[in-house]
């Protein structure tokens, strides 16, 4: 499937998979994020749950501290 | 008029939410401020102290004080117009969805990522539609390269989403400025969509 991973197309062999398993592909092991799919948030407890589509926009962001 | 002076003019009629007055939340009110933003409605809890001085739009003779005062003094002594509404207080989900309600841009300038994520995700779920403008990433010094802002729905995200505090690598002035100034320079580009400037 061919997605859109923060503004950029990705393509993945999987015909799907759920947040969970594309946060462990891209090895992003990161504590804080805020996830997107087709502009909707998806809360860290329905990332088994939500699965992942081919056309899908997803935005991933690691939230660090500073400011 | 000249465009400065209309721009300043049109900035007049809106209001923009400021969450947090540290390094990103001073030094961003404080552009908003100048350019002519007519309200600003800015948060936080803490006092100024004399290591905040290395970043944060405070001076000596502030020390001890609540930086909600010191900010708002500071805006009013570089524009008397500016309608600064300032609250001292933590925030926590339901105070920023009654605080920032009428804001028509809310500015993410918190220091700690969990506070980063709670802002996000209450903006997302309980204030469709509405822009919000976060710094991510910005200690230590150099790499202004890699600093960038990329956007997501109303959702903008302003620095290099990987340079994080830490005892080697403070917060310093230059990198917490540009992405402060960033998120500022976003927020007129929201408020601006519309504007035409007269012919003069």
């Amino acid at each position: 499937m061919k997605i859109v991973l923060n503004n950029r197309e990705e393509v993945f062999e999987a015909d799907q998979m759920t947040i969970t398993g594309l946060l462990a592909a891209k090895n992003f092991t990161f504590k804080m994020l805020v996830v997107k799919v087709n502009g909707v948030l998806v809360r860290r407890h329905e990332y088994d749950l939500k699965t992942i589509c081919d056309g899908d926009d997803v935005m991933v962001l690691h939230l660090i501290t500073g400011g | 008029m000249t465009i400065s002076e209309q721009i300043s003019n049109y900035l007049k009629q809106f209001t923009v939410g400021i969450a947090g007055c540290g390094g990103l939340g001073s030094n961003c009110a404080i552009a908003l401020a100048r350019c002519g933003v007519g309200k600003l409605v800015i948060a936080d809890f803490d006092i100024v102290t004399k290591q905040n001085l290395n970043r944060q739009y405070y001076f000596q003779d502030q020390i001890g004080r609540l930086k909600v005062h010191a900010l708002r003094e500071n805006i009013q002594r570089i524009d008397a117009s500016v309608n600064v509404k300032a609250f001292d207080m933590k925030l926590c989900v339901s105070d920023i969805v009654e605080l920032f309600a009428g804001c028509h841009v809310i500015v993410e300038a918190f220091d700690k990522a969990e506070m980063k994520q709670m802002i996000i995700e209450t903006v997302l779920m309980q204030m469709p539609g509405k822009y919000l403008v976060t710094g991510v990433g910005m200690a230590g010094w150099g790499k202004t390269d890699i600093i960038h802002a990329r956007r997501s729905d109303q959702l903008i995200i302003c620095g290099d989403e990987v340079s994080e505090v830490s005892e080697q690598l403070p917060v310093l002035a230059p990198r917490v400025n540009v992405v402060a100034n960033m998120q500022a320079n976003e927020v007129l580009d929201i408020l601006l969509a519309d504007f035409k400037p007269a012919a003069f």
